[in-house]
């Protein structure tokens, strides 16, 4: 049987009040999180004479696709989000499979002058980009290898420092037991990595799959400095040579070209949400 | 066996190795070395020992970028980590349509880069921008943010704000380990909310403060995109890394860009370690 006590009638009112502050403040805060997104898309459906309404109008009275068609016009954003699709692909398969590979030999075996490695893995994730990134530049331009995706996505290849850390971490709650019996068994190393290591961390390589392919579409400092041709420009740039182009602001059309820079990540923070957070749990920052 | 068992494992981590020598300790020898010269790209380097280090620190501009940044770190970084945490605190109470709060308050964190950047330049627009038409509707005139001098900072930390979320989904993890017994003991001794917060819960996530503190530095002094789309009057909006870029990429000045590289390190690890010592007196440690 249940207990139940009953209330009394002033804590009762006061609860009701508590509520009410809490989702006022609570859609207070939304609101003003939301408030960016909804004007870049309210001005970038909006006619010319609306956009520098006073006072403002908060919704187009009527909707054009102006915009949308000038911004296209100034910058081929499609063909630079193919860009940038393409390079964030390139690497995401290096980073997540090889950093994969790489924290697998750092939790499954011994080896001499593994602590120190690892020690130097932490330490590179505290140096700043910016240190090599000038000497790095130059390297690649005595290569001739500049004005390609090359400098952008080889390094992939190596692994990222994080996602090793991220997928050790990830890697050690795993039991012994597994592949110890694989062993017994007769399969090789590689095998079991990629038998049982790779399918049971499937959670953890889709959330490092996002923050790499974030990292890329955001990313504007290097892509700035390696790529030079229009023709692979990629979202970042396309955006910024739209920004700073001189004479009368278009503010309408950038509107537009912001906001279809900004649909792919907001469908995937809508779809894939959960692996932010469960990555956040998994890299166990709780002190 | 065992030794085969440590070959396999060297071999898993041999291709970070690899990386480590050629993305990181031959661009961080190549800097050292470059810090020293004059070089321009083209032609040839002269030694020139430390005069790149002598001229920034006569340079006026180097201490206006570094002003313009330390300025923004000392707000920035507070503002940030109290919103985060407030906006934690609320969103980690397990009530009705939480979860749709969570996801909008963390989208400006996801969503960053140009698009972002040229949405807040249009919001901050003195004439027809959001902010000034919403301080129009109750009769306030608004400054002219990125064009008055004295408003570019607060444009930068409305910015900064709107995108603390980054630090929530952390938060957000420490708050479900905090064990509730201490709440259920707190109210028994007749504690009220906000004193369970203030002695309880703050205390509890000090490791994540601490974290995101570091985190903070480390981002505001490597800040790029966002003031690389704004901008800012004079050179209120010029960040030590937009001067960094600059002299590299405009200017080709390699040997004195690289000096700003070092002593952008330098003060980054000095910050870090400062933090560091200090972690002893108000940095929480389960026991």
């Amino acid at each position: 049987m249940e207990i139940t006590l009953k209330k009394p009638k002033n804590i009762k009112t006061k609860n009701i009040i508590i509520t009410i502050v809490y989702y006022f403040f609570l859609s207070v805060g939304a609101l003003a999180m939301l408030l960016p997104f909804f004007w870049m898309l309210s001005t970038s459906f909006k006619f010319e004479n609306e956009i520098f309404a006073v006072p403002i109008k908060w919704f187009p009275s009527k909707l054009t696709n102006f915009n949308f068609k000038r911004a296209l016009e100034v910058q081929p954003l499609f063909l630079q989000m193919a860009n940038t699709f393409l390079l964030a692909l390139l690497k995401i398969v290096g980073e997540v499979f090889v950093s994969a590979l790489i924290a697998f030999g750092f939790s499954r075996f011994e080896f001499k002058g593994k602590n120190v490695l690892f020690m130097i893995l932490l330490a590179t994730m505290m140096l700043p980009y910016e240190v090599t990134m000038i000497p790095s530049f130059i390297i690649w331009t005595k290569l001739g290898l500049t004005d390609s995706y090359v400098p952008l996505a080889l390094p992939a290849y190596f692994g990222s420092a994080t996602f090793i850390f991220f997928l050790k971490m990830y890697f050690e709650t795993f039991p012994k037991d597994y592949e110890e019996s694989a062993i017994i068994d007769g399969a090789n190393y590689f095998t079991i990595f990629t038998r049982i290591f790779i399918p049971l961390a499937k959670p953890a390589l889709i959330t490092i799959s996002l923050w790499s392919f974030m990292g890329t579409w955001n990313d504007l400092l290097g892509q700035l400095i390696y790529i030079n041709s229009e023709s692979k420009y990629t979202i970042q740039l396309g955006l910024s040579t739209f920004s700073s182009m001189t004479g009368e602001v278009l503010w309408g059309p950038l509107m537009a070209a912001s906001a279809i820079g900004l649909v792919p990540v907001i469908f995937i923070l809508l779809f894939a949400q959960r692996y932010f957070v469960e990555g956040v749990k998994m890299t166990g920052i709780k002190g | 066996m065992d030794k085969k068992k440590r070959r396999a494992g060297f071999l898993f981590v041999l291709p970070w190795i690899i990386g480590i020598l050629l993305f990181t300790l031959i661009p961080m020898i190549a800097a050292l070395y470059i810090g020293f010269t004059d070089w321009t790209i083209i032609g040839n380097a002269k030694f020139i020992g430390l005069k790149n280090y002598q001229d920034i620190f006569k340079n006026e501009d180097f201490y206006q970028a570094l002003w313009v940044t330390v300025r923004y770190a000392i707000f920035a970084i507070p503002l940030t980590i109290i919103t985060s945490l407030v906006i934690s605190i609320f969103l980690s109470k397990n009530r009705k349509g939480v979860g749709i709060y969570r996801v909008i308050y963390y989208m400006p964190a996801i969503v960053s880069g140009v698009a972002v950047a040229i949405v807040f330049k249009w919001i901050l627009d003195p004439t027809n921008g959001l902010l000034n038409s919403i301080l129009a509707i109750f009769k306030i005139k608004g400054p002219d943010w990125l064009y008055d001098a004295n408003w570019v900072l607060p444009s930068y930390l409305i910015m900064a704000v709107w995108g603390a979320g980054g630090g929530i989904l952390t938060y957000l993890a420490a708050l479900k380990d905090v064990p509730q017994d201490l709440y259920e003991s707190a109210s028994i001794d007749g504690a009220n909310n906000l004193q369970k917060i203030w002695h309880i819960t703050i205390p509890m996530l000090t490791p994540i403060i601490f974290y995101n503190l570091v985190i903070g530095i480390i981002s505001a002094f490597r800040k790029f995109t966002d003031a690389y789309v704004l901008g800012g009057i004079g050179k209120e909006g010029n960040f030590y890394m937009i001067y960094l870029y600059d002299r590299a990429f405009s200017q080709y000045e390699m040997g004195y860009a690289t000096a700003l590289a070092w002593i952008l390190f330098a003060i980054i690890l000095a910050l870090t370690l400062i933090v560091n010592i200090t972690k002893k007196y108000w940095v929480f440690k389960a026991e």
